[in-house]
């Protein structure tokens, strides 16, 4: 066999093994979404939009769980957002490599890869226990310390790949520092940066621990958010452990919510970031 | 303004595209050096810019041609361990002073860099950012405004329908103009070049060289260049360096023609660089 046909035969073999590999990671994606979509889709329908978490036996939906989702999704990306951008913003244009944007990034590296449980502790520890009870604002708090690493991140790497010729160029014409970051990097960066946030609230969207033992959860409808409030994650968890049938159809059915929310979630995030390497 | 400055020209006696005019020197610099860190890039250069003038800076890449340029707007100051020694006067102001507004002194000296740089915004909007800055303005008196920077630029009749679309969809050629057209609707006094054309095809160039042309008529013009024949052609000045030194200053005919230096001469008959 000439060396041609050995490198030929390497190559065909090597080209098998990743498609195997490739295939067996696909199988248990397709697996995992044929589950959901197969159970979720049963048990979903027009009552889990307009009816609260029942008890077992009783006709009922998620309409609860689904408003906290949303409200402490959006409160923890409100309050994560603007601090996130802020400080990716310290770390990309000012901090030129000093000792204390260095500290800053190890330190954010830290918090992007800490256990979501360890900062439901921390905001059950520092919130909960002070008040005395769970509640939403707390839910909120803890999702957002998780919102806070992503938009950081992101948002520097996405500053520090506008290139320096444009902040020249926009400096060269009189710009004041505030104005060549403002009008001109962030709009350059603009669609990494909004991708970035859209990956936060993919993934808070999804979270349990911390939201266990901040918000807990609530079996009635509740707007207070001083009080205990249903959320999705810990509504599936209950209730997909219970022994109940009802319970468990819900718990897929909100599992298939969360997973579509995400999927869209990601879908946006992923078109916004190629118009953004189109060049608008 | 000084009038009928010494002369720093060092090449012979003036050619007719210098002679008869009253040159007013815009910016003297003297004994400038330039450090990156320790490495000194420019060794004590003295040189004059002539208002209404086209001084070109030619020489072999690494010579220190866009360093210098990158310190008449002190662009440089964006980048920490950078610093110039020395003076540069524009208009009798030593601008390398620590107490100069760096804002207002870009403001006068625009700057043209090698690749075309447009802002992700509308065409309409490259050019009113640098407006919008030092000015405010009624909506029709912008529009008067961008539209004349554009015409200046020779730019408007290929964008006049298109004024909100990305800057980033025109052509590189066109985009370099966008760029210029944005640097003089500032109304600054000088115009910095850094290979305004190097990165542009023949056609493009060729206009880009027509418009230094008829702008020097009312700025201060610097460029850098690599290309030789676009010195010859479009500068009435030419300064040329070499290892961060300056080697040659005078008029661009008598340089091309009759070189004092005999490095001058090796370099512009293309015996090294």
């Amino acid at each position: 066999m000439n060396l041609y046909a050995r490198c030929r035969l390497t190559s065909r073999i090597a080209l098998g093994f990743s498609m195997a590999a490739a295939a067996f990671g696909l199988f248990w994606l397709v697996a995992i979404l044929w589950t959901l979509f197969y159970n979720g889709l049963t048990a979903l329908g027009a009552d889990i939009f307009t009816l609260s978490t029942p008890p077992p036996g009783i006709a009922g939906g998620l309409l609860n769980a689904i408003y906290g989702s949303f409200i402490m999704t959006l409160l923890a990306t409100l309050i994560g957002t603007p601090i996130g951008i802020m400080a990716g913003t310290y770390l990309a244009e000012y901090s030129r490599g000093n000792a204390l944007g260095q500290t800053i990034r190890f330190i954010n590296d830290i918090l992007l890869s800490a256990p979501s449980i360890i900062i439901g502790l921390f905001i059950y520890g520092v919130m909960v226990v002070p008040m005395g009870h769970f509640s939403a604002w707390a839910g909120a708090m803890a999702l957002s310390v998780i919102v806070i690493p992503v938009v950081v991140r992101t948002t520097e790497d996405m500053l520090n790949l506008v290139p320096a010729s444009l902040r020249e160029a926009a400096a060269a014409l009189g710009a004041p520092r505030w104005k060549v970051i403002v009008l001109i990097a962030y709009r350059a960066a603009r669609s990494g940066m909004i991708t970035g946030v859209l990956l936060a609230v993919a993934r808070i969207s999804g979270e349990t621990a911390p939201l266990l033992f901040t918000s807990l959860s609530n079996q009635f409808w509740s707007t207070d958010m001083n009080a205990p409030m249903a959320n999705l994650p810990v509504v599936i968890f209950r209730f997909a452990l219970s022994p109940y049938q009802d319970w468990q159809d819900l718990a897929w059915a909100g599992a298939l919510l969360i997973t579509v929310t995400i999927l869209i979630i990601n879908i946006t995030a992923r078109l916004l970031a190629g118009l953004g390497s189109k060049g608008r | 303004m000084q009038k009928n400055v010494r002369s720093y020209v060092t090449t012979g006696p003036m050619s007719a595209a210098a002679q008869g005019d009253d040159l007013v020197e815009k910016i003297s610099v003297r004994n400038v050096s330039f450090f990156y860190g320790q490495f000194e890039a420019l060794k004590s250069i003295s040189v004059p810019l002539y208002d209404r003038k086209v001084t070109a800076f030619i020489g072999p890449s690494g010579c220190g041609k866009s360093t210098l340029l990158r310190i008449l707007n002190r662009i440089y100051d964006l980048y920490p361990k950078q610093r110039a020694t020395g003076e540069v006067l524009l208009d009798g102001t030593n601008i390398l002073e620590p107490g100069i507004d760096l804002n207002l002194l870009r403001a006068k000296v625009g700057m043209v860099f090698q690749k075309p740089t447009p802002f992700p915004l509308t065409i309409y909007d490259n050019i009113a950012f640098g407006i919008r800055l030092y000015e405010r303005l009624q909506r029709d008196e912008m529009d008067a405004r961008v539209e004349q920077a554009l015409r200046r630029a020779a730019l408007w009749n290929e964008v006049k329908d298109k004024l909100n679309q990305s800057g980033l969809s025109l052509s590189g050629g066109q985009q370099q103009r966008l760029c210029i057209a944005r640097a003089i609707a500032v109304n600054p006094s000088v115009l910095l070049m850094d290979e305004p054309a190097s990165a542009l095809d023949p056609i493009s160039t060729s206009k880009i060289e027509e418009l230094i042309d008829e702008l020097k008529s009312e700025y201060c013009i610097c460029i850098v260049t690599h290309n030789m024949q676009q010195a010859a052609r479009a500068s009435d000045f030419t300064a040329f360096m070499y290892m961060g030194e300056l080697i040659e200053h005078g008029v661009t005919e008598d340089l091309f023609t009759t070189p004092k230096q005999k490095r001058t001469e090796e370099y512009i008959t293309g015996r090294f660089g």
